[in-house]
C-alpha cells in the first residue's frame, strides 16, 4: 500500500514536472522575436510549425530522422564510435530495465503468459542490461578524467544523476544477491507455494536449494543422495515454474558467493527488504526527479533533433524561435563536446571565465533565460560570449542539436539589452584615473604584457616628428581629429615618453585604431606605436572586465 | 622542393560567414595537386589581442605546435590568422617569461612551441612555394583584358619584418599572381590601406567610411574587380558593403582563389560562385 502510493506520488511530481518544463517553452524569453508576443501567440505558432512539419512533403524524409537519430543515434557514431557504444548501453540498459523489469507488471505478460521475475531469459536480461549501464557510465567516467578540457567543467548536478543511477542499478543488483542467499526468503516461499507441511519434503527441498541454487541454508545431514533426488523433484513440482537458475543472472550471483560468509547476519538483519525498500524508493525519486535534472534530455532531445531537422531556428516562423531556443537548452545533457571542440577554448588556461566554454555558456544562458543570473553573473556571461568568434564549430558537434549558433547570437542581443556589452565598450569608457597608479607589467604568470609600456627605453627614440599620425588612415578619414580622437599617435607616444601613461586612456583614438600598423611600419625611429597602442587596450581591458575571483571577493 | 602537403587553417570566420572561400581555396589548391591536412586546430587569436595578450598567444602557439607535431607547414588564407601566427611566434621568439608561460601551458597536452615552424599565407603558398611559372602552365582560361585592383590587406603586410609575406612598403606577389592568370592589375593609390573591417563593430560609420574610400579609389583607378586574399577584407568589400548600399558604384570583391579558380577552368560552383557572379 505505502509502495504504490510512493510511486503514484512519484509519478505526479514526474507529470507535474514535465508539464512545468514544457510550458517554459513558452514563456522563456530568449532573443528578440519574442519581445511583446503574448503566450498565446506563441502557442498558436508552434502549433502551426507542427502541423507545417506533419503536412510537410519532405515528411518522410525528415522521419527517417527518428530512426536515424533517435533510435540508432548514428549521427553520434559518425562522430565518435566508442561515445555511441557508452551513450547506447547506457540509454538502452535503462530504457529496458525502465520496460521490463519496473513496468514489468504491464509489459512482460504481454509476450509471456507464464512471466516471473526470476525466470529466464529475464533473470538473465536485468543482469545484462543493468552492465549495460555500469559500462557505460564506466566508461563516460574514464573519458571525461582523460580529457583534458572535462576536468573544468563537472558539476554537482552531473555527479548526483550518476549517484542516483549508480544506487539503483547496484542496489538491485545486490539485492538479487541477497535474496537468492536469504533463507527467510526460502521459508516464506516455502509457506506461500508448497502446499502440504512434510518435513521431509521440505528438508529435501532445502537441501536442492542449499546446494543447487545458492541460498544460504543449512544442508540437513545424513541420507544425502535421497535427499537429492527427492530434492530435484520437489523443485520441478513446486519451484521450476518460476524459478531459473541463479547462476544465468552472472553479476548477482558471483557477488552472493562473495557474500556468503555473511549471509547469516544479512538474513537476520532482513538486508534483503532494506535493499528492497532502498532501490525501489530511490528509483521513485529519479523518477519524480526526472523533469528537473538532466534526465529530462530523455523527451527534450529526442524533440529537438526532430525540430532540427526541419531546420536551423532562424530558418523558423518568428514566434516560434523562442520557443526552440528553449526546447534547446533543455536539450543539453552537459556532455561537453562542445567544449571539446570549442575553438577559442585555450583562452581559458589564461582567462578563467568559465563562460568562455560552450558547456558553460550555455548554463549561464538558462539562468539568464530563467531571469535567475544575478548581475555578476551575467557580466562574466557577457565576457564569455564576446570572446567567443562564432565559428559555429560547437553547433556542428552538439549531439543533441542544438542551434548553438543561434543561441549565442541570441544571448548576445539579451546581454546587451539588459546592460551588458561587449568588453570592448566596457573598456573603451575607461578614463584616466586621479588615484589609479598604472600597472607595473613585466613579471607575473602569466606575463601580462610585453613590458612596452612600462619601458622609457621603448620611447626615447622618438622625435615627434608626426609620420605615424600621418599615415595613420583613421586620422585621414577625419576632417578634425582632435574633435573626433581627442588625440593623435604621435600625441600618445608622447604621453608615454613623458612617462605620463595614464592620461592615455579614455582618448578615442585608442579604440578607433584599426591596427593596419602603418604608423609601426613608416617610424623612421623603429618606435612599436602599434604595438604600444594594443599593450594600452590590454590594460583598459583588465581595468574593466571583472575576473571572477574579483566578483567572489567583492571588489569593484 | 615545395610541400605538397599542409595542415589546413582555415580560421574562425570562413565555415559560418564565407563558406564560399574554404570551397574556392580547396578546389584551386587541390586542382594545382596540393593536399590538405584537416588536422582540428583552434582560433588563432587575433580578436583576442585586445583584451589579453598572453591568451592570443597561447592560442596562436597552440596551433604552430600541433603543426610541428603533424611535421607540416601551416598553410592560413585569412590574412588576420597568418598576420597573428606569426606576430606570435616573433613575441615568443623575443620574450623568455612569454615563452616559458606558454610551454607550460603547451606541456599538459604533450605540445611544445619552438622557433622556426613554417606558416604560409595562401599567396605565398601559390606564388612562392608552387610558383608563378606553375600557375601560368595550368591556366586555361586566362582573365585578358579584366583590370584587378589587388587590395593587400594588413595583418599580412606589416609589420614587414615580423610578417614577412613580401616588401611592407612595395609589395609585388599580389600583382604578380594576378598577371599570372592573364588579368591586369591596376595601379591605385590606396591599394596598402586598410579595408576598415577590425572597426566594423566598434565604430561602423568609420569602418564603413574607410572601405567607401578604398573602392572609390579603385574605381576611379580603373579597376573592374576588387580582388580580396583575407577573410575579413573580402566580408567588408562584399557582404559589409552590401548591407549598406551607400556605395554608388557596383565594383564587385573577389577573392583571389575564385579568380584563380576560373582561369584554371574550374566550374563556377566549386568556386562558391553562382553562375551569374562569374567575372
Amino acid at each position: 500500500m505505502l509502495t504504490s502510493n510512493v510511486a503514484t506520488i512519484a509519478l505526479g511530481i514526474c507529470l507535474a514536472g514535465t508539464a512545468w518544463r514544457i510550458s517554459r517553452w513558452f514563456l522563456s524569453d530568449i532573443g528578440p522575436e519574442s519581445d511583446g508576443l503574448s503566450t498565446g501567440r506563441r502557442l498558436a505558432a508552434a502549433g502551426r510549425a507542427l502541423l507545417g512539419a506533419l503536412i510537410h512533403p519532405r515528411f518522410w524524409q525528415r522521419s527517417k530522422i527518428f530512426l536515424w537519430e533517435i533510435v540508432l543515434q548514428g549521427h553520434l557514431l559518425q562522430q565518435d564510435r566508442l561515445r555511441w557504444a557508452m551513450h547506447m548501453a547506457m540509454c538502452y540498459g535503462v530504457l529496458l530495465l525502465v520496460l521490463l523489469h519496473a513496468l514489468d507488471d504491464w509489459t512482460a505478460p504481454v509476450f509471456f503468459a507464464d512471466y516471473y521475475p526470476t525466470l529466464n531469459p529475464f533473470r538473465w536480461l536485468r543482469n545484462f542490461f543493468a552492465f549495460l549501464v555500469l559500462a557505460g557510465v564506466l566508461g563516460t567516467a574514464i573519458r571525461h578524467r582523460r580529457h583534458i578540457r572535462f576536468k573544468r567543467i563537472r558539476s554537482n548536478a552531473d555527479r548526483l544523476i550518476l549517484l542516483l543511477l549508480a544506487v539503483i542499478i547496484v542496489s538491485g543488483i545486490v539485492l538479487e544477491s541477497a535474496q537468492i542467499l536469504s533463507a527467510s526468503v526460502f521459508e516464506e516461499m516455502v509457506e506461500d507455494y508448497m502446499g502440504d507441511d512434510d518435513p521431509d519434503e521440505v528438508a529435501a527441498l532445502q537441501h536442492y536449494w542449499a546446494t543447487e541454487m545458492g541460498a544460504a541454508l543449512p544442508v540437513p545431514a545424513g541420507e544425502r543422495t535421497a535427499d537429492a533426488a527427492a530434492g530435484q523433484t520437489a523443485h520441478e513440482a513446486y519451484c521450476a515454474a518460476c524459478h531459473s537458475r541463479p547462476q544465468t543472472a552472472f553479476l548477482s550471483y558471483p557477488i552472493s558467493r562473495f557474500l556468503k560468509p555473511v549471509a547469516g547476519m544479512m538474513d537476520a538483519l532482513r538486508i534483503d527488504n532494506w535493499l528492497w525498500t532502498l532501490h525501489y524508493l530511490v528509483s521513485c525519486l529519479a523518477l519524480a526527479c526526472l523533469p528537473f535534472s538532466k534526465f529530462f534530455h530523455l523527451l527534450a532531445t529526442p524533440l529537438n533533433l526532430l525540430a532540427r531537422a526541419a531546420g536551423p531556428v532562424s530558418d523558423s516562423p518568428r514566434a516560434f524561435r523562442a520557443s526552440r531556443r528553449a526546447l534547446g537548452l533543455d536539450a543539453c545533457t552537459h556532455c561537453g563536446v562542445c567544449t571539446e571542440h570549442c575553438s577559442v577554448a585555450p583562452f581559458y588556461r589564461v582567462i578563467p571565465n568559465p563562460a568562455i566554454l560552450p558547456s558553460e555558456k550555455l548554463s549561464g544562458v538558462q539562468r539568464l533565460a530563467a531571469a535567475r543570473a544575478p548581475a555578476a553573473e551575467m557580466a562574466l556571461l557577457s565576457d564569455g560570449s564576446f570572446t567567443c568568434t562564432l565559428c559555429g564549430r560547437c553547433t556542428r558537434w552538439c549531439p543533441s542539436g542544438i542551434d548553438l549558433q543561434d543561441l549565442w547570437q541570441a544571448s548576445r542581443r539579451d546581454l546587451i539589452q539588459k546592460g551588458f556589452p561587449p568588453f570592448y565598450e566596457r573598456a573603451a569608457a575607461i578614463t584616466p584615473s586621479a588615484t589609479r597608479a598604472p600597472e607595473s607589467t613585466v613579471s607575473g604568470h602569466p606575463p601580462l604584457s610585453l613590458g612596452l609600456t612600462d619601458r622609457p627605453e621603448t620611447f626615447w627614440a622618438c622625435v615627434q616628428c608626426t609620420t605615424c599620425t600621418s599615415v595613420c588612415p583613421v586620422v585621414a578619414a577625419s576632417d578634425d581629429p582632435h574633435r573626433d580622437l581627442d588625440l593623435t599617435p604621435q600625441q600618445i607616444m608622447n604621453l608615454m615618453r613623458l612617462q605620463l601613461k595614464e592620461q592615455a586612456f579614455g582618448c578615442r583614438m585608442l579604440w578607433d585604431c584599426v591596427t593596419c600598423y602603418q604608423c609601426q611600419e613608416h617610424c623612421p625611429q623603429n618606435v612599436k606605436v602599434a604595438d604600444v597602442l594594443y599593450e594600452l587596450r590590454n590594460e583598459a581591458c583588465r581595468r574593466a572586465i571583472r575576473s571572477p575571483q574579483a566578483i567572489a571577493a567583492g571588489s569593484s | 622542393m615545395a610541400p605538397n602537403t599542409y595542415l589546413y587553417f582555415p580560421g574562425c570566420k570562413i565555415t559560418p560567414f564565407l563558406p564560399q572561400y574554404d570551397t574556392a581555396t580547396q578546389s584551386v589548391l587541390a586542382a594545382l595537386d596540393v593536399r590538405l591536412d584537416h588536422t582540428e586546430l583552434n582560433c588563432c587569436g587575433y580578436p583576442m589581442r585586445h583584451q589579453n595578450l598572453a591568451a592570443s598567444v597561447l592560442a596562436a602557439a597552440r596551433n604552430l605546435a600541433i603543426a610541428d607535431r603533424e611535421g607540416l607547414p601551416m598553410l592560413t588564407p585569412c590574412q588576420c590568422c597568418y598576420g597573428q601566427l606569426k606576430q606570435a611566434a616573433y613575441w615568443l621568439g623575443e620574450n623568455a617569461a612569454l615563452r616559458d608561460f606558454v610551454n607550460s601551458q603547451l606541456e599538459a597536452e604533450g605540445l611544445r612551441w619552438h622557433r622556426g615552424i613554417p606558416v604560409r599565407h595562401l599567396l605565398s603558398a601559390l606564388a612562392e612555394d608552387i610558383g608563378l611559372a606553375a600557375i601560368r602552365a595550368r591556366v586555361r582560361r586566362p582573365l585578358k583584358g579584366l583590370q584587378v585592383a589587388a587590395h593587400y590587406g594588413c595583418h599580412a603586410l606589416r609589420p614587414g619584418h615580423v610578417v614577412q609575406l613580401d616588401n611592407p612598403l612595395a609589395p609585388t606577389i599580389f600583382e604578380n599572381l594576378i598577371a599570372a592568370i592573364g588579368a591586369t592589375p591596376v595601379d591605385w593609390p590606396l591599394r596598402l590601406e586598410c579595408c576598415g573591417n577590425p572597426l566594423w563593430e566598434k565604430n561602423p560609420t568609420l569602418s564603413l567610411k574607410l572601405m567607401a574610400r578604398k573602392r572609390e579609389d579603385a574605381h576611379a583607378a580603373g579597376a573592374q574587380v576588387l580582388a580580396t586574399a583575407c577573410t575579413y577584407c573580402q566580408l567588408q568589400f562584399d557582404s559589409v558593403r552590401d548591407a549598406h548600399p551607400a556605395a554608388t558604384e557596383s565594383l564587385p570583391a573577389r577573392l583571389y582563389s575564385q579568380l584563380l579558380g576560373l582561369a584554371l577552368g574550374l566550374p563556377p560552383d566549386a568556386l562558391g560562385l553562382s553562375s551569374g557572379e562569374a567575372v
